[in-house]
């Protein structure tokens, strides 16, 4: 059993995590979603202090 | 305050205290004259100290519908003023500590003041009093701003300030008696965690609520941060406390670990409370507050997506590194080794965006104290980080551990990193909520700055330099193969240098004495601004470049 774990995080344990660090720079780097962070880090700059109906 | 609540709120509230003194009558009636015993009494004289200025308000009229149109920032406020308080308790217990540890023959003798009860109550009441506090308030208010939304109801946002307070005093006084698990960062027992898992599940629902009502389509990165905190600290709560009590009218239990399993559970718990408690927290805080300060977008908001991830899922891996060279098997301790190497990547990203950001803005840095504290805030993460990272080279740990290097590498964080990211939000957050334009007195605020800096850097040199004289004393043999000095040869030559660390720790006391003092000022001038002007409309009025004054 212990064995067994260990084996198993030891081969996949790294292929999840590339995978994951690939999934996540690709969604960053995504030309779809410039606009989206562009707007989001300026948005929080604006005055207004009231919640949005 | 509590004529704001809806009458079904305070109906709701009440029903709470009524529950909650019962359950105190039940603990004081079941563990009578031990801890567990003073503890229920605790748990009542709370419920009825909340009770009390509710009844008086209790035939309230409903509250003037009006205020639903505004954000609800009673909490936040009151958590600002909370976490100030905490911040001057832990801090003033840490300058006794280190007293102690200076002058041992200061102790007076009562067992509640020994080191071993004392040292715990410094740590827990500056990382979850003082910590945890700024991080409840300042998330509900950035919470709010960002999504666009109120806060869902006005009640639970209490229940977890007031009930995760309840949890602090619950703790520290506990170790006072003697009670603790003997997990570091984790010495609460039993009944106390329990309590602590209703108070945060409530946390989390506060924030999946209000992202269910968010008006701004994306959410913003401080809210991943923040979030992360609360998740990951409540998984990591749960499974280590994980206990059995020896009696439900007991305060010991016994934990359902043992071993080196239990030992490894422990510092995955302890490293990912360092990595959620005490970094994603604050990082969420740097993100929203600084380039709202210096009045520019963070620098790259893609790499702050990039560091987010691989902080919360590197982190998770690194915490072996506190048992190099122990029964751990050693690959996992390589393991946390590795990735705590690879951490320093997405730490340095954070790090590195933050000062980016200040790019262009120097002027504001020099000219303004607040958003000084929060440059110096990013410099020092990147310096723990750095030298985190380099401690958990197993060769280097075997110099650096049981030694006060650790404790300098644990200062150089919480002093210069949690402590000033958290002072410097707190400057930019109370004019904000008070709706004045500036602080009280920004020549405190600088005073406070110098203070809290020279402070850290002399604590922080005095362990570094005492670390490492300590562990290389301890590993000199002499040409006979026997050890060079003896234990105590390396404590007289440590003992200059604690008295140095209490002097530094004095002076970042000290800082912390005039900021709670400029933040009450300011809370009392608002005040009365507000009454001159006949009341006063909440409108809010910050959101401008912060104002600069002759002589600041
Ligand atoms: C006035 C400022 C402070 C002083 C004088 C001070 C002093 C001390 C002392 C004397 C110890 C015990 C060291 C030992 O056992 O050798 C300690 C431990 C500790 N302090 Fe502080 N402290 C201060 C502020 C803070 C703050 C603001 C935080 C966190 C936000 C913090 C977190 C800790 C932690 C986590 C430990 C345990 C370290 C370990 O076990 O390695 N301290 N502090
Ligand atoms: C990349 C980031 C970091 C890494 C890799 C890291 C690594 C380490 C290592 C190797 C130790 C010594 C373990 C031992 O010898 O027992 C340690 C201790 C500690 N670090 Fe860090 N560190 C990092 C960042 C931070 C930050 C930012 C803080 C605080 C805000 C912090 C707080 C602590 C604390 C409280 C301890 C003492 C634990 C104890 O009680 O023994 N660390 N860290």
């Amino acid at each position: 059993m212990h064995d067994m774990v260990v084996a198993f995080s030891k081969s996949w344990g790294l292929f999840y995590l590339v995978a994951l660090a690939v999934g996540v720079v690709i969604y960053a780097y995504w030309p779809a979603n410039r606009a989206r962070f562009t707007r989001a880090k300026n948005s929080i700059l604006d005055k207004d202090d009231r919640p949005w109906s | 305050m509590i004529a704001r609540l809806t009458v079904a709120e305070r109906q709701s509230a009440l029903l709470i205290l009524i529950v909650m003194s019962f359950l105190g009558l039940a603990m004081a009636a079941a563990g009578r004259g031990t801890p567990f015993g003073l503890h229920g009494f605790l748990v009542i004289a709370a419920s009825i100290g909340v009770g009390l200025p509710l009844l008086r308000k209790f035939y309230a009229p409903e509250p003037d519908p009006a205020q639903f149109e505004q954000y609800y920032d009673d909490p936040t406020k009151v958590g600002i003023v909370l976490a100030m308080l905490w911040a001057i308790a832990g801090m003033f217990v840490g300058v006794w500590v280190a007293a102690l540890l200076a002058w041992p023959d200061l102790t007076i003798d009562a067992a509640w003041a020994s080191f071993g009860r004392l040292r715990p109550i410094h740590t827990s009441g500056v990382i979850f009093g003082f910590g945890g506090n700024a991080l409840i308030a300042t998330s509900f208010h950035v919470l709010q701003r960002t999504s666009r939304a109120r806060l869902p109801d006005q009640l639970s946002p209490w229940f977890v300030l007031l009930g995760y307070n309840l949890f602090c005093v619950v703790a520290a006084t506990g170790y006072m008696m003697g009670v603790t698990q003997s997990k570091e960062y984790a010495e609460p027992e039993w009944y106390a965690d329990i309590w602590l898992v209703i108070v945060w599940v409530v946390y989390f629902l506060i924030y999946i609520r209000t992202l269910a009502r968010r008006k701004e389509p994306h959410i913003y990165v401080a809210n991943w941060y923040y979030m992360a905190f609360i998740l990951v600290v409540a998984i990591l709560h749960i499974v280590n406390n994980l206990a059995v009590p020896v009696s439900f009218g007991d305060f010991k239990s016994y934990s359902a670990f043992s071993g080196v399993q239990d030992a490894m559970t422990q510092w995955w718990y302890g490293h990912n409370a360092v990595a959620f408690f005490l970094t994603a927290g604050f990082l969420g805080m740097l993100y929203y507050y600084l380039p709202k300060r210096a009045g520019r977008p963070i620098f790259s908001y893609r790499l702050s997506i990039i560091s987010f991830w691989g902080i919360t899922f590197m982190y998770m891996w690194a915490g072996s590194h506190h048992l190099h060279y122990t029964a751990l098997p050693q690959w996992v301790q390589t393991l946390g080794m590795t990735f705590s190497i690879v951490l320093l990547v997405p730490s340095w990203a954070s790090a590195g965006n933050a000062l980016a950001t200040l790019n262009g803005a120097w002027h504001k840095v020099r000219d303004d104290a607040t958003l000084r504290f929060m440059m110096v805030a990013a410099v020092f993460y990147g310096i723990s980080t750095f030298e985190g990272s380099f401690m958990a080279i197993r060769a280097v740990n075997s110099l650096s551990h049981y030694t006060d290097w650790t404790v300098g590498h644990v200062h150089a964080g919480a002093l210069g990193w949690v402590a000033m990211i958290t002072f410097g939000s707190i400057y930019a957050l109370v004019p904000w909520m008070w709706k004045r334009e500036t602080m009280y007195s920004a020549r405190l605020i600088e005073v406070h700055f110098w203070l809290a800096l020279a402070g850290t850097v002399v604590y922080v040199f005095a362990m570094w330099n005492s670390g490492i004289i300590q562990g290389l004393m301890w590993r000199t043999y002499t040409d006979s193969g026997t050890l060079a000095y003896s234990f105590i040869d390396s404590l007289v030559a440590m003992h200059p240098y604690y008295i140095a660390r209490a002097f530094g720790g004095l002076l970042f006391l000290l800082g912390a004495i005039v900021g709670t003092y400029n933040v009450l000022m300011t809370i009392r001038v608002a005040k009365r601004e507000r009454a001159q002007s006949g009341g006063g409309t909440d409108v809010p009025s910050y959101g401008r470049d912060p104002v600069l004054q002759a002589g600041e």
